[in-house]
């Protein structure tokens, strides 16, 4: 069996499971937000629900409107607020929240070989970790909160196997995005990603959170990365035994395999309005921008801000141009305190916001007006994803994010030295 | 059981920022009026062309995007009793089984814009009454007939207290 087949199979009581089967499976972690969590809360009690199947495998993050933009999105938040104090379920209150996918790995609710649900497209980030997690509606997470279950089919799997040497300024952005590009936006669509070969084996969890965040724009059910010494070292080895044995068999059954030379990859851009029109940075050339977005779920973690700031440091964003930069959560926002990233960002003219999902969505602290153009390291360029409906997004990765905003326009970090 | 209505066809890859704009989706708990705002992004005038029994359908991997259950619900809403795509993205597909929506996966190249279809769910067949043309839909697996039937999830396993899986 394959990992991902390994974890379900453990969770629905079965020696094997195979791709297409149905099953019922126990869920060990529960995540909704301020948008979807109203919406399972209602279902929950429109049911007549008395209580929830297990309080600590609920977890509810408002941050994609947080703090409130307005009082429709104080309203949806309170509902969350009122529903944990009734029901003694984890929330996180302004001054500890921060963006979910980045939030809950950090405080250790997510480890390898569980499975996870979240009423949100991306959380199948935890794959990173080496856990089966997979995005779901709010009716689903209604559900699993009553019943501790989940319906699921199994997925087939398409194997990633990445090797050789990455370029400078090639990270797992740039790895997934190329993948999608290559495959398309339903290339893995119900299937797993398994992301595997020599390259990954060296890859930082930052970068592993990135691919695997991003399987869903590729239509997957999940993205999965095997637990190694990377996973072990970031969990401080507080990890125990048998989880070491959360490996692909060697006979492992996959629909197909992909070798990807990565030392022939450049860093990628997507142009609008799909996360599969990924190219070589070097292909845009005169693409005026008026935003930059540095953060999200995808690339707002410690290491992509060092990596932003590590070209922005001693430069000046371009006059025509607005950079935003968002920590994803708290405890990586003290770090970039601590480091002296703010110091960088503020000194070249970037404002720095608290942690939230804000723009990526066209939600707030950086929408796009009409005719707009932002590049950013968020994960869709939908047509009005960030804004008006005839405004622009590019999807890169921190450093080409970084280097468009000093020159305003696209451009590879490599020109701005 | 055969619902009979008109069509309107959209292509590939409609996700679900188009089905219901980021414009109102912190709005979560009005279905009836996010159900105004269906399909505005990409057709502006799309909710006064629709009459309720109206399909919708579309191309490959449609409802892709983010997991929010607000598009299905705006469309089932928008008295939208069907959606027939030649597949659907993996969220959405659960979120409509979930809420009870009618999702088929057939050929929808032989559908063009305006058509008027019976869709046959018992026997597994879109007859395509403008063309004059019999469309197979793909199986629907017997536990996600029952979770429709039952109206969605929610209703189900007030009934039947798990998956029967």
């Amino acid at each position: 069996m394959t990992i991902t087949e390994k974890i379900l199979a453990n969770h629905c009581g079965q020696k094997e499971v195979v791709p297409g089967q149905f099953i019922e499976a126990d869920v060990d972690l529960v995540l909704a937000n301020d948008i979807t969590g109203p919406i399972a809360i209602e279902e929950f009690e429109k049911i007549g629900a008395k209580k929830i199947f297990s309080p600590e495998k609920i977890v509810l993050v408002p941050d994609h409107f947080t703090p409130c933009k307005d009082i429709k999105s104080a309203e949806l938040v309170k509902i969350l607020r009122n529903f944990a104090r009734k029901y003694g379920v984890r929330f996180y209150e302004i001054g500890k929240v921060g963006i979910e996918h980045a939030l809950l790995p950090e405080e250790g609710l997510t480890l390898p070989g569980q499975l996870i649900i979240g009423a949100d497209s991306h959380t199948c980030t935890y794959g990173a970790i080496g856990a089966f997690s997979t995005g779901v509606g709010s009716t689903d997470a209604a559900a699993a909160m009553i019943s501790g279950k989940v319906w699921l089919k199994i997925p087939s799997t398409i194997r990633f196997i990445y090797y050789g040497k990455l370029n400078k300024y090639v990270g797992g952005k740039d790895l997934i995005l190329w993948t999608i590009g290559k495959i398309g936006v339903d290339g893995a669509l119900y299937k797993s990603m398994e992301f595997t070969g020599e390259t990954i084996k060296t890859l930082p969890m930052d970068d592993r959170f990135t691919m695997c965040n991003m399987a869903i724009e590729a239509g997957a059910k999940n993205g999965i990365i095997e637990p190694d010494e990377i996973t072990f070292s970031y969990f401080k080895n507080t990890l125990n035994n048998n989880i070491q044995n959360l490996k692909s068999d060697s006979d492992a059954k996959y629909e197909k395999t992909i070798e990807i030379d990565v030392s022939k990859i450049q860093p990628q851009v997507s142009a609008p309005h799909l996360p599969s029109n990924a190219k070589d940075v070097g292909e845009y050339k005169n693409v005026k921008i008026d935003q930059v977005v540095i953060g999200s779920c995808t690339n707002g973690r410690l290491s992509d801000l060092k990596k932003a700031a590590e070209i922005l440091k001693g430069k000046k964003v371009n006059s025509q141009v607005r950079c935003i930069i968002i920590p994803a959560t708290q405890k990586i926002y003290k770090q970039a305190v601590d480091e002296g990233l703010f110091d960088i960002f503020l000194e070249s003219g970037c404002v720095i916001g608290p942690p939230t999902c804000g723009p990526c969505l066209g939600g707030h602290m950086g929408v796009l007006g009409k005719g707009e153009t932002a590049i950013s390291t968020t994960n869709r360029n939908f047509i009005g994803r960030m804004g008006d409906t005839k405004s622009f997004v590019y999807l890169a990765n921190p450093e080409v994010a970084a280097a468009s905003a000093i020159k305003g326009e696209i451009c590879h970090p490599e020109e701005i030295k | 059981m055969i619902l009979t209505g008109k069509i309107h066809k959209f292509g590939d890859d409609i996700n679900t920022d188009y089905i219901i704009s980021g414009r109102y989706k912190f709005k979560t708990l009005d279905m009836k009026e996010l159900a105004l705002h269906i399909f505005e992004d990409i057709d502006p005038d799309f909710y006064k062309k629709l009459k309720p029994g109206d399909f919708i359908v579309g191309g490959s991997n449609f409802g892709c995007g983010s997991s929010r259950e607000q598009a299905v619900l705006a469309l089932k809403n928008a008295g939208i009793p069907a959606v027939i795509a030649k597949s659907f993205a993996r969220i959405f597909y659960r979120n409509g089984i979930n809420i009870g929506l009618i999702l088929l996966e057939a050929d929808t190249d032989l559908i063009s814009q305006g058509d008027t279809l019976d869709i046959d769910l018992k026997n597994g067949i879109i007859n395509n009454k403008t063309k004059n043309i019999s469309i197979p839909i793909k199986p629907i697996p017997d536990i996600f007939l029952n979770i429709i039937q039952e109206g969605g999830v929610i209703n189900y396993l007030k009934k039947y207290g798990d998956f029967k899986i």
